[in-house]
């Protein structure tokens, strides 16, 4: 238990030094600071530091909560690197938060194909997450296939909505 | 081990009935016609006209959907007897269906049916059968088996059953019918998808994914008690239930180890044991008819095609498919000689078969929105999932192509169908 509360502990001080926001986003600039303290158990948040949390932010990066792919692949990318390592180092700084991701996928295959192809979108952000400081108890990967579609046809303006993985945080 | 877990019916509040017969009227097209159609006239049996479900109608619409029959219309003859047939009435016609049909006191109908030879001028069946009123569509599935059979050589497939997953608005209904469609019965209710379902050899069960736990995980549910079991519910997902031959042994597909690979597990959950390990997505196993082999979904090699490997996960696997296109959902023919599978070709849909002595392919169907192909257990109709007039459908073709068939339900999306085994079920 020991070793456990040390790690979650050493999650908490390198996730401080690891999300500091960019500086052309001030409005996310108080909340490392505010975050760091409600990491600790004991002591009890304010509802002002709350409001703060950066995930509220509309303006902030971390209010992108889903990647997306083209056909048939499944890792993420290079646009969405940078959604996928913040929400990393906001989990890593909150190491009490958990966030579920939902691989999904465009009709075209199988619906067996799509459930796996999907899963493997999601445990593809899972991976880069965990890279980039992010507990693996913290995450839980799950795949939508072609079950879940956000829009319905059978054309491109659809199926790229419908190749995506979501971020779900569970707050 | 969670997957040990037995659930029983009752406590589940979801499953809201066990048999609950729905009164869905089918619309079905047929298009196509056999290369060599049998012509055979099916009479309307005596007091047919008095029951709620005429007999005789359903034996001339199974014979029918078939393609290799070529309904004679009696035209106002009306022999019920063999000594009221006049052989000569029936020039052009090879066999002629004739019976009575009784409403009996108890409730139940006595059906005497036989099938006269118009060429030999000579009675080939001849055959009393009996059930409650209730079962008139089984007795006349029965009977258009008896008449299949004996003028193609090949056992009929009307009797046999289907499953499949009819989803309206936001509810998934888990359902097994007969194989023209009628006598819908509820087995699952879900307000999360329901895929996948399989089969089991002696029809007595059915493996399935359900989403109810907010991830896909696989049930094995009696289709006899409604008793589930929970088989795979490891993390990530838990998909592509395919039975062995021998009911001793389930595929499944997990990610608990990375990818989607191939598991054995016994039906009641043990002896999990890991059979693929390509690292690669390898999905949708289906047995050989003799055990042997599995044939399965696999990206491996760049895009999804159809692998081949022994179902032991012994040696190297085969890759089948190899055409322009990508290619899922294999299923092999009863007899193992071929297998149907799904072709994505410029954006369309087709059902495929493939011939494993000459690895030629013909495509069945003309595409569209067809998908999960599974063979009647006689091999000569292939049943999958299709969409038309904005909906998801019931579609059977001919194995050789020729015939073709769609089944409109009255309400929902039709998806996921598959085509259960032949059945040793008595009328009653």
């Amino acid at each position: 238990m020991k070793n456990v509360a040390l790690s979650i502990l050493m999650v908490s001080l390198l996730a401080a030094c690891g999300s500091q926001p960019p500086k052309e986003q001030p409005a996310a600039q108080t909340t490392p600071a505010a975050e760091a303290p409600a990491a600790q158990p004991a002591e009890p948040a304010a509802p002002a530091k709350v409001a703060a949390d950066p995930l509220d932010d509309p303006n902030s990066i971390l209010a992108r909560r889903s990647v997306f792919y083209p056909l048939d692949v499944s890792v993420v990318q290079s646009a969405d690197r940078a959604v996928v390592d913040a929400h990393a180092q906001y989990l890593a700084a909150h190491p009490g938060t958990k966030v579920r991701l939902e691989g999904n996928c465009d009709e075209r295959g199988s619906n067996e194909y799509n459930l796996a192809l999907g899963q493997r979108r999601a445990d593809g952000v899972k991976k880069l997450l965990i890279a980039g400081g992010a507990n693996a108890s913290q995450i839980e990967s799950v795949s939508n296939g072609e079950e879940k579609p956000k829009v319905s046809c059978h054309a491109e303006k659809c199926w790229k909505e419908n190749r995506r993985t979501d971020l779900i945080y569970n707050r | 081990m969670k997957g040990n877990t037995v659930l029983r019916f009752a406590s589940l509040l979801f499953l809201a009935a066990l048999i609950a017969p729905a009164h869905a009227e089918l619309t079905i097209e047929i298009t196509g016609a056999g290369e060599h159609q049998i012509p055979i006239a099916v009479v309307p049996f005596a007091g047919d006209e008095k029951l709620a479900q005429s007999i005789s109608g359903v034996v001339a619409a199974d014979l029918q959907r078939s393609g290799l029959f070529r309904l004679v219309n009696p035209g106002g003859k009306a022999p019920h007897q063999p000594n009221e047939v006049v052989y000569a009435d029936w020039a052009g016609t090879d066999a002629l269906a004739i019976g009575t049909v009784t409403a009996q006191p108890n409730g139940r109908v006595a059906v005497e049916f036989r099938l006269m030879d118009v060429v030999r001028q000579t009675e080939l069946l001849g055959e009393s059968l009996s059930a409650r009123a209730s079962q008139a569509r089984a007795i006349a599935h029965r009977i258009a088996d008896m008449i299949f059979q004996k003028m193609t050589g090949t056992r009929g497939v009307f009797s046999t059953r289907i499953a499949y997953v009819n989803k309206q608005g936001g509810t998934f209904r888990l359902v097994v019918a007969d194989s023209d469609g009628y006598g819908e019965q509820t087995v699952l209710t879900s307000p999360e998808t329901i895929m996948s379902p399989a089969w089991s050899p002696d029809g007595s069960h059915l493996a399935y994914v359900s989403f109810e736990k907010r991830r896909a995980v696989v049930f094995v549910q009696s289709l006899l008690t409604g008793q589930r079991l929970l088989l795979a519910n490891f993390e990530g997902s838990n998909s592509a239930p395919a039975w062995a031959p021998d009911g001793r042994h389930l595929a499944v597909v997990l990610t608990r180890d990375g990818s989607s690979q191939i598991y054995l597990v016994r039906p009641d959950g043990t002896d999990l044991r890991r059979i693929s390990f390509s690292g690669a997505i390898d999905t949708e196993p289906n047995f050989s008819p003799d055990g042997q082999f599995l044939l399965f979904t696999s990206d491996r090699g760049g895009t999804p095609q159809i692998y081949r490997m022994s179902a032991d996960g012994s040696g190297p696997a085969d890759r089948l498919t190899f055409d322009e296109g990508n290619s899922f959902s294999p299923c092999y023919s009863p007899d193992g000689k071929s297998f149907v599978f799904t072709r994505l070709l410029n954006g369309r849909f087709y059902i495929a078969v493939e011939d494993f002595a000459t690895q030629q392919v013909q495509m069945l169907t003309d595409g569209g929105w067809e998908k999960r192909p599974t063979f009647a257990p006689n091999g000569k109709m292939v049943l999958f999932a299709n969409e038309a007039q904005g909906r998801g459908i019931l579609a059977t073709v001919s194995s050789d192509g020729r015939v073709k068939q769609k089944m409109f339900p009255q309400a929902g999306d039709i998806r996921e169908p598959t085509w259960g085994p032949f059945l040793n079920n008595n009328l009653n």
